[in-house]
């Protein structure tokens, strides 16, 4: 189990927690997390599970594989920290995990 | 009418049944409807079949389709339009239906954004999570400019001759356009977030080339804000790694991909709950008689979105559609396996 939270643009948060080998973006939809839609249930073809990962956090999480990167073209105002959370696996070095939602996925 | 396309487009087709999508769950009704005699009109937005799983997932595995340990989206659409051949659909691909009404011999006008008329005396929506339709950049005021200097498609090169162009993307849509407007463009700057193209690169080549003629400004960041004077767009705010500038556009093409929605549907008086037609789970049908509805689009308590559960709610659909087609005509319940006459009609020899 990962704690992860999730800010909102209004800068409320809430803290989830998910399974080792789930995904962020699995952790999110169980719990209900606002903004985040992920229209095509994981398969890194949409765009709508778009998340910014703190700066402190990056390392932790890497950076988005070359499909990930094609993918993020789709989503609004992609910043350094930007990853599509159906592709950031839950592990136990992300617990405590900070993630911000964006504005509008689209 | 002498003119092919114009009489094409005032025809009015007659049918049985109207399939409105053309993914997994669609094409299987055709098979279903097929077995039962019932002809069949596709509809879809897309310009090719299978939906969703060709659409967003071509070359994903899928593992649960039963008997087929391991499909791809894409095979799973070619299968499906190989086992319904038999059935001779008739496809109506980037055509979407706007209109649906009801005449007084109780068929079903339907209209669509092509001008095709359809009378059908069953409609069948399979459409998924709804019209596929491009990506609106949350841009606040952009929906006022839409159709005057916003596009996702451009119908006449012509029609931006003289005019300050933004082009917004980095796949093939991006750059096609980027290439094609340029030559009537009185400015031509193409907006990516980064300095890497899906496109194919032999437009990649051509649009660097142009870059370096000066004909094509490339700016690597995003474009954030729109400025307007009342209705006319006048400028859009760029955010580069170098600040932020006004730039000069009006005319924008933003590429950002496709998204789902629900779309006309919603007009069409059907009870709905939450984007999704609630059915009965005996027939699919939604609360219009004569209108079902299968796959991911409909609701019903313990509801699945899974292909396999939108295959079954084609084969019940089916014989309810044959009961309102045929009113009268006993529908005999007979398997492929071993019924010489549906053998006949997939053409088994």
């Amino acid at each position: 189990m990962a704690k992860i939270t999730f800010i909102q643009p209004d800068g409320t948060s809430q803290t989830v927690t998910g399974d080792i080998g789930m995904t962020v973006m699995e952790a999110a939809k169980l719990n209900n997390v606002e903004g985040i839609e992920a229209e095509c249930g994981g398969a890194c073809a949409c765009a709508t599970c778009h998340v910014y990962v703190d700066d402190a956090w990056r390392s932790v999480t890497g950076s988005p594989s070359a499909m990930e990167e094609d993918m993020l073209d789709f989503a609004f105002d992609v910043r350094e920290g930007s990853r599509l959370s159906c592709q950031v696996k839950i592990t136990a070095a992300i617990d405590g995990l900070v993630v911000r939602v964006p504005a509008k996925q689209f | 009418m002498t003119d092919s396309t114009d009489a094409a487009a005032s025809e009015t087709i007659e049918t049985d049944v109207v399939v409105i999508g053309a993914g997994p769950c669609g094409l299987f009704a055709v098979f279903e409807l097929g077995l039962l005699d019932l002809r069949c009109h596709v509809v879809d937005i897309l310009d090719r079949p299978g939906g969703q799983c060709v659409e967003l997932y071509p070359e994903k595995p899928i593992y649960d389709v039963p008997a087929l340990p391991l499909v791809t989206g894409q095979e799973l659409a070619d299968r499906l339009m190989e086992q319904i051949k038999p059935f001779e659909p008739k496809f109506h691909f980037s055509e979407r239906i706007d209109g649906l009404t009801r005449e007084s011999d109780g068929r079903f006008r339907l209209v669509s954004d092509q001008g095709t008329v359809f009378l059908t005396k069953v409609v069948v929506i399979a459409a998924g999570g709804g019209s596929f339709t491009p990506k609106r950049p949350p841009l606040p005021g952009i929906e006022t400019h839409e159709g005057t200097s916003v596009f996702y498609s451009v119908r006449k090169i012509e029609s931006l001759r003289g005019r300050d162009i933004v082009v917004i993307g980095g796949g093939d849509s991006a750059l096609d356009w980027t290439l094609s407007l340029q030559p009537v463009a009185k400015s031509m700057t193409l907006v990516h977030r980064r300095d890497e193209f899906r496109a194919a690169p032999h437009s990649v080549d051509q649009m660097r080339a142009l870059v370096a003629q000066g004909k094509v400004r490339l700016a690597i960041g995003q474009v954030t804000a729109l400025q307007a004077d009342g209705n006319n767009l006048q400028s859009v705010t760029l955010r580069t790694a170098d600040g932020e500038e006004a730039l000069p556009c009006n005319a924008m093409l933003p590429f950002f991909g496709l998204t789902m929605k629900l779309g006309p549907i919603a007009n069409w008086g059907l009870n709905l709950n939450e984007n999704l037609v609630p059915v009965d789970t005996e027939r699919f049908e939604t609360s219009e008689k004569g209108i079902f509805a299968i796959g991911d689009i409909n609701s019903y308590p313990g509801k699945l979105k899974l292909i396999l559960s939108g295959f079954h709610e084609a084969a019940l659909m089916a014989q309810a559609a044959s009961r309102i087609v045929n009113p009268g005509k006993k529908v005999l319940f007979q398997y492929t396996t071993s019924s010489s006459s549906l053998q006949k009609k997939l053409g088994v020899k």
